[in-house]
């Protein structure tokens, strides 16, 4: 692999581990491991992490996949391996 | 125009649609047919996933787990939605550059096998007929209702059609026939939502009826109500209900997720869209799509369950006249029950129905002092809620019609297009891949359509005794897809080191422990009475169910193939310079054929 596909293969992965970390930590941390604590700040008529659980997770991961689309192609860009 | 008359209208009038745009769309581009995503906007392409990808779990039976089970049922929720995110951001450009026709042929060139191309379609087709099961339940419920007859004759009924609807052939490809089967079950889920969400919430949105306060003046929330009413007769708190435990959720939701990012269906939806770029944006939209009817589903699931408790117990528990008579049971519930999905039994004589937990022992011990006799309400399948939910909710007969006709298209896409890819797999990957390269296009498409109606009669036959409600038969494919196929990509594209040996022994190992522990628990092949161990918590590893299990098989397939990869030879050079191809988007030729 040489030098630009190595750090464009770098960069990839740092912005796929932060997106993750993010997907990690609005559903297993928020909706399931934080949800009793979270549950006493209220959203409307239900916890917040019930809400994150049923809600906010699913929104989350919609902007997940946009962002990291997004990204991804001014990364393709920047390192000269765009499709076009 | 009685209900019966109207299903038969709306759904003709659904199938003639799809039909119809399938002839359109054959007529006017045979050539094109096979290429479904090519010159499709990104936009519709995620539609049609969506179609494809919700299926009778989602539509049907989603709903009625979470109605039953509350908060723990967010394992549904979550794993459904979150391996999308997986699925964009570490297979799907990823497979698309590769740009070949099966997911196992992937496998078979990476791994440069053809042992371990053999062992990946073993483990396609163990998940994929699973969840063909869990559809056929699925289906069995909704016609059974619909044709007014006992479950097991419904079944029957589905066979035929899917075995009519997938033999057609080539409909998956279709993209447009499943934009057109996306929009009827989705006007078909959110429709009766909208409805119920504004007569119990006074809001029209059921995403902001969830959280919002009850319309009858009582100054409660939607979910104080429930939680309420259902811990009035001995039942978990709704918000707070763990299913399982907590360890049990996270493991089950991991589950779901990388079983999403694993089933064949899926992952070959974007091996046909035009560029790399659109493999990321793709899958953006598919989950776009889903989250409509995902987040509207906890409103559905939470209002239903209110709606059948008040149903029942109409007034103070313990209050004589508080019971419904059974005399004066709602037609819904005369219905269901001749299906043999809803079953009362009056046990204290009474003539009135005693709706209770009685399991729970200060609950056995109020009812014992009210005159009750155990829980009368034997049997209420939670398959039937999304279907039963607008007559429960005394909607107009139309909108019943039409949640009839969205279960079934839900059901009918994602069975054909498992179909398609149990037959693709047998006819490219095992006749043509191994057996005889050179046999005649015709012959592979006999053998696929053979191997079609194989898969078929071989669901019906398990969906006669279903190991599980649809969406539990349905967790259970995942569990396999996720334990041995997505792990394999997953390796594949990020760990250029893992060798033949060690996917092949990672796949084994990892579907091998799977079904070890579904069989353990829930029969050998399913049938019942050749469980070793009963299904139920105390005989659980660690309290992990078994439709949770797949997490732990994928992470002995991560732990087997690599460790086996370490001690034999690494990959060939040509390997390994194929995967840094597959990392980069330029270069990617056009379109798989497909």
């Amino acid at each position: 692999m040489d030098n630009s596909a190595a750090a464009y293969w770098k960069a990839n992965l740092r912005l796929v581990t932060i997106l993750l970390v993010i997907w990690f930590v609005v559903s297993y941390g928020f909706g399931i491991i934080l949800a009793e604590p979270l549950n006493a700040i209220r959203i409307g008529g239900v916890g917040l992490g019930f809400w994150f659980a049923q809600q906010g997770s699913i929104y989350t991961f919609v902007a997940l996949i946009f962002v990291y689309a997004h990204q991804m192609n001014k990364l393709d860009k920047k390192f000269g391996v765009s499709e076009d | 125009m009685d209900l019966t008359t109207l299903t038969y209208i709306v759904v003709g009038m659904t199938f003639a649609l799809y039909i119809g745009i399938a002839i359109w769309a054959r007529a006017g581009s045979t050539g094109e047919f096979y290429v479904a995503g090519k010159g499709v906007h990104p936009v519709a392409n995620g539609m049609a996933t969506a179609a494809d990808w919700m299926s009778a779990a989602s539509f049907i039976s989603m709903a009625g787990l979470i109605a039953f089970n509350g908060y723990g049922a967010s394992v549904f929720l979550m794993g459904w939605t979150g391996g999308y995110v997986l699925l964009a951001m570490l297979l799907a450009p990823y497979l698309r550059k590769f740009g070949k026709f099966t997911v196992p042929e992937f496998i078979g060139e990476r791994f440069y096998s053809q042992t371990t191309r053999a062992v990946a379609v073993i483990c396609l087709l163990l998940a994929s007929i699973t969840y063909v099961i869990g559809q056929m339940k699925g289906i069995g419920v909704a016609f059974s209702r619909f044709l007014e007859t006992s479950y097991e004759t419904g079944l029957f009924m589905g066979m035929g059609i899917v075995f009519f609807y997938a033999v057609l052939g080539g409909m998956k490809g279709v993209t447009y026939t499943q934009i057109a089967q996306y929009v009827v079950l989705i006007f078909a889920y959110t429709i009766p939502a909208v409805f119920i969400s504004m007569n119990i919430t006074g809001n029209p949105f059921p995403q902001l009826g969830l959280i919002g306060s009850m319309a009858d003046g009582s100054g409660l929330t939607m979910m104080e109500k429930l939680d309420q009413v259902v811990t009035d007769l001995g039942f978990n708190e709704y918000s707070t209900q763990v299913m399982g435990s907590e360890l049990n959720m996270f493991i089950y939701t991991l589950s779901l997720m990388i079983g999403t990012a694993g089933l064949p269906h899926v992952i070959i939806r974007f091996f046909t869209v035009p560029k790399v770029k659109d493999a990321r944006t793709s899958a953006g939209w598919a989950l776009v799509f889903i989250a409509i009817l995902y987040t509207t589903a906890p409103a559905v699931g939470s209002m239903a369950r209110l709606n059948l408790m008040q149903t029942i117990q109409t007034g103070p528990v313990g209050e004589e006249t508080a019971n419904l008579e059974y005399a004066q049971a709602p037609q819904w519930f005369k219905n269901w029950e001749a299906t043999g999905l809803l079953a009362f039994e009056d046990k204290n004589g009474d003539g009135r129905i005693q709706y209770y937990n009685d399991k729970d022992p200060e609950m056995a011990a109020k009812a014992e002092a009210f005159g009750w006799k155990g829980n009368e309400m034997t049997k209420v399948d939670r398959d039937i809620m999304v279907l039963a939910n607008p007559e429960i909710a005394g909607l107009p007969n139309w909108v019943i019609a039409i949640v009839v006709a969205g279960g079934l298209a839900a059901a009918l896409s994602t069975a054909a297009g498992l179909l398609l890819a149990i037959s693709s797999a047998i006819s490219h990957d095992v006749v043509k891949g191994m057996i005889n390269p050179d046999i005649s296009e015709k012959s592979e498409l006999l053998a696929g359509r053979l191997s079609m109606v194989g898969a078929i009669l071989l669901a019906g036959y398990f969906g006669l005794h279903p190991p599980d409600f649809a969406a539990g038969t349905v967790a259970i494919a995942f569990g396999l897809a996720g334990a041995s196929i997505f792990p394999a990509l997953m390796m594949g594209i990020f760990a250029k080191g893992v060798n033949r040996q060690g996917a092949t022994w990672g796949m084994i190992a990892g579907i091998g422990v799977t079904m070890l522990y579904v069989f353990q628990h829930k029969g050998i092949m399913f049938i019942p009475g050749t469980a070793f161990l009963g299904d139920m918590e105390a005989n659980w590893f660690f309290g992990i169910s078994p439709n949770a299990f797949g997490a732990i098989g994928a992470m002995v397939n991560f732990a087997v193939a690599i460790a086996i990869s370490k001690v034999t030879a690494p990959p060939p050079e040509h390997i390994q310079h194929l995967v840094e191809d597959i990392r980069v988007p330029k270069g990617a030729g056009a379109a798989t054929g497909h």
